[in-house]
């Protein structure tokens, strides 16, 4: 498993999924920089770490869009390689359109920073084969600008094609205004393209890889892909 | 130019002039009227302060660098500081905040560490004041952009804060002992670079605007208002460690307060080395700026480096890859001299070791207040008529609710070492890459300091070395933020020479030096000044997991002990704010040798992980305690007060503080070790957990729910 993370100009999240991937899967995780044109050779997964990618100035995500390394991103995603965006990696891949939909600011208009639950929704793909279906598991949010929004078309569409992979939920799994912190249509937490191969979510899933920071659900996140790439699955 | 327009003093003057040996220039009356200044120079405490214990066991660097370093273990420095940002925020709440926490994280960066965790002492007027909501933003906004997480801190209200609000932000940073960098390190021959922003016309004399009292109208402060820009800080973070880890440069000096001037004049003093800045080649943002603007320009987002010339290439290779200006401004030299060039022209030439010391000490005149009057003064206090109601309103109030809509706005777990984050007595995080753990609580009681600067400050300090040794680390040092009024006012004076004499006198006692601070004083206005407010930071470590012992734990069945001397006192209480007009009377006395005996019962029980669950007593009292135990637990408790032997009225039993106590969730096979533990010292178990309901005999009864909506009432 060879996974590549990549660092823009404000990434601030970048050691942390280095860490929690390393630790997980006991291979070694590759930082590239966003002024590079090509990922390293034989990546499998390109992570999109958190952070404030070019300070987030004009719109999150946006200038991060235009850097170098993306068009790289792009060439491994449309080849069928797994690319995972996470919080602002998330809203990179939104400006990319690698995935659907925007990242707007939460309705509370501030900051969050919590645990929150979330029900996994399917566990056929990449990133969630050791979940099981709707599972509600707890990780961590941290973020401005998560509320996710897209057409009534688009959103037709996502729900239609199973595409919602993650959605803020109470403790029984159900999913209602009271246990959405931020407004997203949906109560959605997390998408993935119809291929199957990209995923964005807001919350940080290496942020709770390790019993000792308060909590270990995201670990399967890791060892799902893992999995899947062993199997030689693409 | 007259003296007094640059803010001098005669006497600063003179002796001024008396070591020029000529009359100043403007420039020179300028640039030495800011770093004279109070903000800089400490003229009125730096005789006080002296007397602080610096130096201990665990001591790697005291005050006097950038941040002081404790010994974490393992070769690894753990450097930290407070330091206030009052005046800016209360201009400019968002800005001024924000630039706070980016100061202080440059000031640990210049050690040469990685900035780590803040922890922020807040202080408004009410929830509701005008400012509150810009504060909290800018230290969020800030620290969120950067990542570096915010894990733990301090809110009070208080009318008193009300047009003066208070801002001290503390950052910890982690430095391989090899690595930590020094800024007396400068030799003759070597470079002067400035890394980071340009040099604009925000916050010009910031420091003199920080060092007398706010106007009533004092949005003609703006100018002195420095705005920041994370991104970049985040940049210059990453790009100085780079630096450092490549060993590119021989000092470093972060640009705070009198930007270029101070950073670079104070390197050539502390390395007794002479400096030559030429202003023409500093970059610019406005290219019309006057060389005392640029002098004193508080620009964020700058370091000063200090590097040999074979290392330039490589230091602007990196600052390049990073996005950064990087530009040699200045040469060190032989000597004892500090010159300014501007347009080829000499306009400025001091000597180095003249401008970040020498300023005259002002021994302002001191008298003490009636505080006797006060303390026997009986307060009138309209409580409800049952505890049970009490409790509630307690937990309600500004003084004890959940601070998590002002935390949640922190990202407090961003790099992934935030083991206990805001919300609890005392914060901890792992030192990255190693089972080593800091632990660290940030504590302020300016009620009793009003009361009794003594007694008030000595109890903090105990106050807050008791949480640490509950949670199961040794205090090895703290640093303080020492917020007061106008020093100029007799009774002011006195209370603050007090509370420096009781801070040290309580940190010698428990062996917890001062390793680092910063002083604010000129907190008021015409209307209303501060109280005596000095901020705490205190640090220690631990080295296992297992050894930490959190709060908020309790298991179902669990026997719940309260430990110690259970005597507490209305006096400056939550109780007594919420319920009288005043606060009166007199706090306890600090009693080393029992915080000592209580401190070291507190480890080893921590340490022989004979608990479940640990509190030490504070705001609100016993009452207080038990309820937060029972919610962050969230499981209910029967507690009978029989046993504990006290001369109290039921009011103070319950909501008392100021007690050197603390309650413990005790399992019961281990009840008879935890006894014997603390056989020493008062113990009796008050109670066993379980249910939905906090229970204390023949007092009250309430749901988790009732306290619940209490104490999360927004």
């Amino acid at each position: 498993m060879k996974t590549s993370v990549i660092v823009f100009p404000g990434s601030n999240c970048d050691q942390d999924v280095i860490r929690a991937v390393s630790q997980t899967t006991g291979y070694r995780v590759e930082k590239t920089w966003h002024g590079e044109s090509s990922l390293p050779d034989s990546t499998d997964l390109v992570v999109l770490p958190g952070g404030f990618a070019y300070g987030d100035y004009l719109r999150c995500g946006a200038m991060a869009a235009a850097s170098p390394i993306m068009k790289a991103v792009k060439r491994h995603a449309e080849r069928g390689g797994l690319v995972m965006g996470i919080c602002n990696g998330f809203q990179v891949l939104a400006e990319t359109r690698l995935l659907p939909g925007a990242l707007l600011q939460n309705d509370c208009l501030h900051f969050l920073c919590r645990s929150v639950k979330l029900r996994v929704e399917r566990n056929d793909c990449a990133f969630t084969s050791h979940y099981t279906c709707g599972e509600v598991i707890t990780i961590p949010i941290a973020h401005n600008e998560g509320r996710y929004t897209i057409d009534t078309e688009g959103l037709a569409r996502l729900e239609g094609q199973g595409q919602v992979l993650l959605r803020y939920c109470d403790v029984q799994g159900n999913w209602n205004s009271a246990s959405n912190p931020n407004g997203a249509m949906n109560n959605i937490a997390g998408i993935i393209n119809e291929r199957g191969n990209v995923l964005g979510l807001m919350p940080h899933p290496e942020r709770y890889s390790d019993m000792l920071l308060g909590g270990d659900h995201g670990r399967r996140f890791w060892t799902s892909i893992q999995s899947w790439l062993e199997g030689g699955r693409q | 130019m007259h003296y007094s327009q640059a803010g001098l003093r005669e006497s600063e003057y003179l002796s001024l002039k008396e070591t020029l040996g000529r009359e100043p220039n403007d420039l020179e009356l300028q640039i030495m009227g800011v770093m004279w200044s109070e903000h800089c120079s400490y003229k009125s405490t730096r005789h006080l302060l002296k007397k602080l214990p610096t130096k201990g066991r665990r001591v790697l660097m005291g005050p006097g660098e950038n941040a002081g370093v404790i010994d974490g273990g393992n070769g690894i420095g753990v450097a930290f500081k407070v330091e206030s940002h009052n005046h800016p925020s209360a201009v400019a709440p968002y800005q001024g905040a924000a630039t706070g926490v980016g100061g202080i994280i440059r000031d640990v960066l210049a050690l040469g560490a990685r900035p780590v965790a803040s922890l922020d002492g807040l202080f408004f007027g009410s929830p509701e004041s005008s400012v509150h909501d810009g504060i909290v933003g800018g230290v969020g906004g800030y620290g969120n952009c950067i990542g570096v997480p915010t894990i733990g801190g301090k809110t009070c209200y208080d009318a008193c804060y009300e047009g003066n609000p208070l801002v001290n932000a503390m950052n910890i940073g982690i430095v391989d002992v090899n690595q930590i960098v020094s800024s007396c390190t400068a030799k003759a021959g070597q470079s002067v670079v400035i890394l980071g922003s340009r040099t604009g016309r925000d916050g010009i004399a910031g420091a003199a605007f920080a060092s007398v009292e706010l106007k009533e109208d004092s949005k003609e402060s703006r100018p002195s208002i420095q705005i920041g820009d994370p991104f970049v800080e985040k940049l210059l973070v990453e790009a100085c460690l780079e630096m450092r880890d490549a060993g590119l440069f021989v000092s470093m000096q972060d640009m705070g307060a009198a930007g270029i001037l101070s950073s670079s004049s104070e390197v050539a003093a502390k390395s007794g080395v002479a400096m030559t800045i030429d202003f023409d080649k500093v970059p610019l943002r406005v290219s019309d700026m006057e060389p005392w603007e640029i002098a004193l320009s508080e620009s964020q987002e700058r370091m000063l480096l200090i590097v040999e010339d074979k290392n330039l290439p490589a230091i602007m290779a990196i600052a390049q890859k990073w996005g950064l200006e990087a530009l040699e401004i200045g040469r060190t030299e032989e000597g004892d001299f500090y010159r300014i060039l501007w347009k080829g022209q000499i306009v400025a030439d001091i000597p180095a070791s003249t401008i970040g010391s020498d300023c005259p000490i002002i021994p302002w005149a001191e008298e003490k207040p009636d505080l006797e009057a006060r303390w026997n003064c009986p307060v009138e206090l309209s409580a409800p008529d049952t505890a049970g109601e009490v409790l509630l309103r307690l937990l309600e109030s500004s003084a004890l609710q959940s601070r998590e809509s002002i935390y949640e706005r922190y990202d407090s777990s961003v790099q992934t070492n935030t083991i206990v984050g805001p919300g609890s007595p005392v914060s901890v995080f792992r030192i990255e890459g190693t089972d080593r753990f800091v632990a660290a609580v940030m504590d302020a009681d300016p009620w009793s300091c009003d009361l009794d600067p003594d007694r008030g400050t000595s109890q903090l300090v105990a106050r807050s070395c008791r949480a640490l040794s509950v949670a199961g680390a040794e205090p090895a040092g703290l640093t303080n933020c020492l917020n007061f009024p106008s020093p100029e006012k007799p009774k002011q004076y006195w209370v603050l020479s007090r509370c420096i004499e009781a801070l040290g006198e309580a940190c010698a006692a428990l062996d917890c030096p001062v390793v680092s601070g910063n002083v604010s004083l000129y907190n008021e206005r015409s209307t209303t000044a501060i109280m005596p407010t000095p901020v705490i930071g205190t640090v220690g470590v631990f080295s296992d997991a297992r050894n930490l012992l959190k709060s908020g734990s309790w298991k179902a069945g669990d026997l719940v002990f309260l430990v110690g001397w259970h005597e507490p006192t209305l006096s400056a209480s939550v109780y007594q704010r919420t319920f009288g007009e005043i606060h009166g009377g007199r706090p306890l006395a600090f009693m080393p040798e029992r915080e000592r005996a209580f401190n070291h019962c507190a480890l080893a029980t921590a340490r022989s992980t004979l608990a479940h669950s640990g509190r030490s007593l504070a705001g609100g009292g016993l009452a207080v305690a038990l309820a937060k135990e029972a919610l962050h637990s969230t499981l209910g408790v029967e507690v009978d007060l029989r046993c504990v032997t006290s001369s109290n009225d039921s009011a103070t039993q319950l909501f008392g503080e100021g007690a050197l106590a603390a309650l413990y969730a005790v399992p019961a096979e281990q009840v008879d070790l935890f006894c014997h533990l603390w056989k020493e010292i008062p113990h009796c178990c008050i109670g066993t957990v379980g249910g939905t309901n906090l229970t204390i005999e023949g007092a009250l009864s309430l749901s988790l729910d009732s306290l619940y909506r209490a104490f999360c009432k927004s």
